[in-house]
């Protein structure tokens, strides 16, 4: 990156060991990941995705709205970098998207529409069990090695959150783990239903209103969701 | 397999043979177990000994089911995202941890189960649940999105509105993707007041 510096680095890892320690909440604490490592390039969004019991991958976090579209493309055309990742185990890296329309011919012209000439992705790996992909969509950006290494230890970062408070002992405790992260996802996706019926807007400004509320109220966006869709007569309080 | 409410009724629901409908019950009087702690955190429990840490999870239900003769539990949950439908138990007579292929099938089983109680409740049409399973745990935000509408719409459960999508779009013989997009475009309302009644806005 030669683009990451040292303090930068070592910045987000202090941020993750604290989300890790304290009250625990996976959709934000992945949101956070994707954000910063965003964060490392000046043209970059980022994704991440989770495979289920049916080893299909779904979407869970991404560093913003741009992201989170390349990962739902992906997700619908069934082509793209993170599938390429997550079925190989490898890392897919500096593809540009001039070029690519025969490998991924439904996501490479719409992720060049949306403005972004480079893109890698990153599996997310327990020992041998590939469980996910981390998509990484910039301008003209070229990893080197290093950088590499930084952005996959990132998506190991990723792992260790979903296991987080617990050993590693057994990969039954890796599916506990992981039903319970794919299910909060589709929590929040029920919530932005719910505030986007009750305020009138789309289900995107719902998101925008549940995520502010949780902010300014200093609480766990996993908090705010649950009590969106457990208390439905309180949804239109969300102000 | 048990069903539960959040409104608190729950009962067992199937059993794979007699014997094991008493030791389903047995989590609801005693109060505690993998079920209930299943249910209660939205994630599956799985106890490959039913001994030593699991005795001081549940003192009371540990050896209640330890003196059957059953020495591991795995409790999956069926549920979307809120709405939740009950627990599927499976029971062994043995220690030991279930395979990773094992913890899939019952996930897979605990999916139709969940289709199977959803469909139920709606009284769609036999056969039809299969073809919609891929489509309600599918990676389509938009069912799940148009599902929090629906039960907005209808003041009914995130349950109840997914039931209702799904019988809705059986009737229509159109995907459930398809109707939950029409929904979250506002061009499909849901409306309490005539039940079945859909007006197209």
């Amino acid at each position: 990156m030669s683009t990451v510096s040292a303090a930068r680095l070592s910045s987000v890892f202090v941020e993750v060991a604290d989300t890790l320690v304290d009250e625990f909440d996976v959709i934000e604490f992945l949101q956070m990941l994707t954000s910063r490592v965003a964060g490392f390039f000046d043209t970059a969004a980022v994704g991440l995705m989770l495979a289920d019991h049916r080893n299909r991958l779904n979407f869970m976090a991404a560093s913003d709205e741009n992201a989170r579209l390349m990962e739902l493309i992906q997700l619908q055309y069934d082509d793209g970098p993170c599938l390429d990742a997550f079925r190989s185990g490898r890392p897919v890296t500096n593809v540009s998207l001039e070029g690519a329309e025969s490998r991924w011919p439904q996501f490479a012209p719409r992720a060049s529409e949306a403005g972004f000439e480079s893109v890698h992705a990153f599996p997310l790996r327990l020992r041998k069990e590939v469980i996910g992909a981390m998509g990484v969509f910039a301008g003209a950006v070229e990893l080197d090695e290093s950088d590499n290494h930084i952005v996959q230890s990132l998506a190991d970062v990723a792992v260790i959150g979903l296991l987080q408070e617990r050993a590693i002992r057994r990969g039954e405790v890796l599916s506990e783990q992981l039903q319970k992260a794919l299910n909060s996802r589709v929590v929040i996706e029920q919530a932005k239903g719910i505030i986007a019926q009750a305020h009138g807007v789309t289900p995107d400004q719902a998101f925008v209103l549940i995520r502010d509320y949780a902010r300014s109220h200093n609480r766990r966006l996993g908090e705010v969701t649950h009590g969106i869709v457990t208390d439905l007569p309180t949804v239109s309080d969300l102000r | 397999m048990s069903v539960m409410a959040e409104d608190g009724m729950r009962g067992v629901a199937a059993v794979s043979e007699p014997a094991y409908e008493a030791i389903e019950e047995l989590q609801f009087t005693l109060g505690e177990g993998p079920c209930l702690e299943a249910f209660a955190t939205r994630q599956p429990v799985l106890v490959p000994e039913l001994a030593g840490p699991a005795m001081l999870r549940w003192p009371g239900y540990t050896p209640a089911i330890h003196d059957r003769g059953l020495r591991a539990v795995f409790a999956f949950p069926l549920q979307v995202g809120a709405a939740r439908l009950g627990v599927l138990d499976v029971f062994r007579a043995e220690e030991g941890a279930l395979s990773a292929g094992q913890v899939r099938q019952a996930l897979t089983f605990a999916d139709v189960a969940v289709t199977t109680l959803l469909d139920e409740q709606e009284r769609a049409a036999p056969g039809t649940a299969a073809e919609g399973l891929d489509e309600v745990m599918g990676q389509r935000a938009e069912v799940y999105q148009a599902q929090g509408m629906v039960s907005v719409q209808m003041g009914v459960t995130l349950v109840d509105a997914l039931a209702r999508l799904r019988a809705y779009s059986y009737a229509e013989n159109r995907p459930l993707g398809e109707v939950a997009r029409d929904v979250v475009a506002r061009r499909l309302t849901f409306d309490s007041d005539q039940p079945g009644e859909e007006r197209l806005t």
